[in-house]
């Protein structure tokens, strides 16, 4: 059954992950969603926001996001002119700080937590190399639902080079720690015993890395196999939220051919999953009129005879003989012509995403800059209903 | 006084990257392609498995092995399986590596318990092909904004942690590739949006903290015109006046409404953009060249946009 917006959704799910490729405006979407949920119900609601814009902090009236939960005031929905019915916290996800709050709970014992924070290819693997990402985001969203703390949880995916690819990274992680071929090679690590020399692989493997770094890897998984049981436990836990009936996704989109692209890929995916996709949200879309054709024609004629349409409107509009109409006209005739291109561009877009869920909702163009919490409402607003 | 873009293309290793949507592949094609046609032996090499660069040079799925696909143009995409293999093969003698038994399966652990290692392999291979001249350029579809940093300090990264071994005498030459000015350098493109606008100028910040490698340009894209002059917009505020449009709409008919309108959503999304143009300009102050792309008002995407941006691109370096 087709809804008309996102106030059913919010009301019925409990987790909505806010999905789309990078720069087509799913963080904003998420805030204004998780805004305008906790301005509607009844409700306590979190927005998981990866790396939002600085306007869109202030917008919230938070100074800063961070790993901690924090509150919006009712001030700062006063200002906007609204009684909020629930509550909105915001949180950011700090990857760094996530990693070391997963080792601290899954780690056996004080010795084996220190060593592993300290472990040198740790520190490199959760800062500087950042596909570890994806999977702390999802673990963050799933120990905060699991929490109970909050009626709904509005999260925004990391920019991953794929929208895809957080989906898997519980079960990338689950399988990398129970892969033989980990095992196999720390073996001989545990047991000083084997003469590793011996082993064809190893003795490439020290040629091309050499042996320290060799046994700062191995140590590193040793001590994180300790972990095992718990990482492939909360693996899978975190799989079953996401395809669990109180998920929803949101595919947020513009009409630009490459993101139409991997939306369309990501409605497939989530929909041969079986998934919950609550609605395509298409951002940034140039209105209509842009496509009217006796607009067309009226166009047409003012870039081809400005100049004689210049003279008829000169003196009826009271512009000055030194004043540059012609030009103007002809500009007024282009710009409409050009933007309608892209209108065009937009319109066979849309006619080629086929697979679309239900409820596919528009935001036009320019509506999507938000400066402030009003702003994220009335976004919301448009949405909800 | 600001630096200048004008000698980009005499660079031999440019890494192209950018926010995600941005048009980075695009591009990155769009200066492969110029270069190539201005006579210069070009690779384009995409880094992300996501083959969108074919798209844009109008061809099948890319592969390790380079192909041409226009005269002098030259595309690959990177394969970190293989660029260890051919490294392999390139340092260690044959039978050793016969006896390995089949490099994927030590590659599946290499690749993703060791750090950085997916990233030399890239970066390597790039380097590699610099240094051995067999492109007069080589240009890069970089990873996105938020990975490039650990890939181009990669080399670095590797040495602290690996202090001896064939790797570690591999690292050397290739930061001295990296880190030399004159070969090469970092392309930052962007649009004149919020996001953008701040993911470059902490990008800069940060390959400036963390590397020593040049960034040689930021190239502004899909710059919306501004379609009137000062004297322009007065007469237009005229047009659009209620009084405006009626007189207007006399000779025309009601459709002129509509044209009015658009014309006014050109002015506003041009305005829009403004303040974030500022902002990057002010960012960078003038540490680092600027170019402007314009946004393309055109039916076609793939190989007709890259030919269309390279010109633009051309124009903008003076060609």
């Amino acid at each position: 059954m087709a809804t008309s917006g996102l106030e059913q959704l919010c009301s019925a799910k409990e987790v909505v992950v806010s999905t789309g490729s990078g720069g087509v405006g799913k963080t904003t979407v998420a805030a204004s969603v998780a805004a305008t949920a906790a301005a509607q119900l009844d409700a306590k609601v979190l927005v998981l926001t990866v790396d939002p814009a600085k306007r869109l902090a202030s917008a919230l009236g938070v100074q800063e996001f961070g790993n901690v939960e924090t509150q919006v005031e009712r001030a700062a929905f006063e200002q906007a002119g609204v009684d909020p019915a629930g509550e909105l916290w915001v949180a950011m996800l700090d990857t760094k700080q996530s990693w070391d709050d997963l080792v601290r709970q899954h780690a056996p014992d004080a010795a084996t937590r220190d060593a592993i924070l300290a472990n040198p290819l740790y520190q490199n693997i959760t800062g500087r190399f950042v596909q570890s990402h994806d999977y702390v985001a999802m673990e963050r969203l799933y120990e905060i639902h699991a929490s109970g703390r909050y009626d709904l949880v509005v999260v925004d995916t990391p920019p991953t080079r794929n929208a895809v690819d957080f989906l898997d990274a519980p079960d990338r992680m689950a399988d990398f720690f129970s892969s033989p071929l980990l095992r196999w090679l720390i073996t001989p690590y545990r047991s000083r015993l084997v003469n590793l020399a011996s082993k064809p692989f190893y003795t490439v493997a020290d040629r091309i890395l050499g042996t320290q770094f060799l046994e700062d890897i191995a140590e590193f998984f040793i001590l994180f196999q300790t972990m095992y049981d718990g990482f492939v436990e909360r693996a899978r836990a975190v799989t079953t939220l996401l395809g669990g009936p109180q998920t929803t996704f949101l595919v947020v989109s513009t009409l630009e051919v490459a993101p139409a692209r991997e939306a369309e890929f990501f409605l497939d995916l989530l929909a041969g999953r079986r998934y919950h996709v609550g609605a395509l949200v298409l951002n940034r879309v140039l209105p209509e009129f842009l496509l009217d054709r006796s607009a067309t024609a009226v166009a047409r004629r003012l870039t081809h005879d400005a100049a004689d349409l210049s003279e008829v409107f000169r003196s009826p509009l009271g512009v000055g003989d030194d004043e540059p109409l012609e030009s103007v006209l002809g500009q007024v005739g282009q710009s409409y012509l050009d933007y309608q291109v892209v209108a065009r561009r937009e319109a066979e877009q849309r006619a080629e995403l086929s697979s679309t869920p239900d409820l596919c909702l528009t935001v036009p163009a320019l509506e999507g800059d938000i400066h402030s919490l009003g702003g994220l409402l009335d976004l919301g607003g448009r949405l909800w209903t | 006084m600001g630096r200048s873009a004008l000698g980009l293309l005499e660079r031999r290793l440019l890494f192209v990257t950018g926010k995600g949507g941005v048009g980075k592949t695009s591009v990155a094609a769009s200066i492969g392609w110029l270069a190539a046609t201005r006579g210069q032996r070009t690779l384009v090499c995409e880094v992300d498995a996501k083959g969108n660069l074919a798209d844009f040079l109008g061809v099948g799925p890319l592969q390790f092995d380079p192909v041409e696909v226009r005269p002098n143009l030259f595309a690959m995409a990177m394969d970190t399986e293989a660029s260890l293999r051919e490294y392999l093969r390139l340092n260690l003698r044959v039978p050793l590596v016969a006896r390995l038994g089949p490099v994927a399966r030590t590659f599946d652990f290499v690749a993703n318990a060791a750090p950085g290692v997916k990233e030399i392999l890239t970066v390597g291979k790039l380097a590699y092909e610099v240094r051995e001249r067999n492109y007069d350029l080589v240009v890069v579809d970089a990873p996105a904004t938020g990975h490039v940093v650990g890939q181009l300090a990669s080399p670095v990264a590797i040495n602290d942690l690996v202090k001896v071994g064939l790797v570690r005498s591999q690292t050397d030459w290739m930061i001295e590739l990296l880190t030399d000015a004159d070969v090469t350098g970092v392309v930052v493109v962007t649009i004149p949006e919020e996001m953008p606008t701040t993911e470059t100028l902490e990008l800069i910040e940060r390959l400036q903290a963390e590397t020593d490698i040049d960034v040689a340009s930021v190239v502004v894209n899909r710059v919306l015109p501004e379609i009137f002059s000062r004297p322009e917009a007065a007469v237009f505020e005229q047009l659009r006046s209620s009084a405006g449009i009626d007189v207007l709409r006399g000779e025309l008919g009601p459709a002129v409404d509509e044209v009015v309108a658009g014309a006014d959503l050109a002015v506003r999304l041009r305005r829009s953009r403004v303040a974030h143009l500022t902002r990057l300009r002010e960012g960078l102050g003038g540490d680092v060249p600027l170019l402007y792309l314009p946004f393309l008002f055109h039916r076609a995407h793939g190989v007709r946009a890259t030919s269309v941006l390279a010109d633009a691109i051309g124009d903008e370096l003076g060609y």
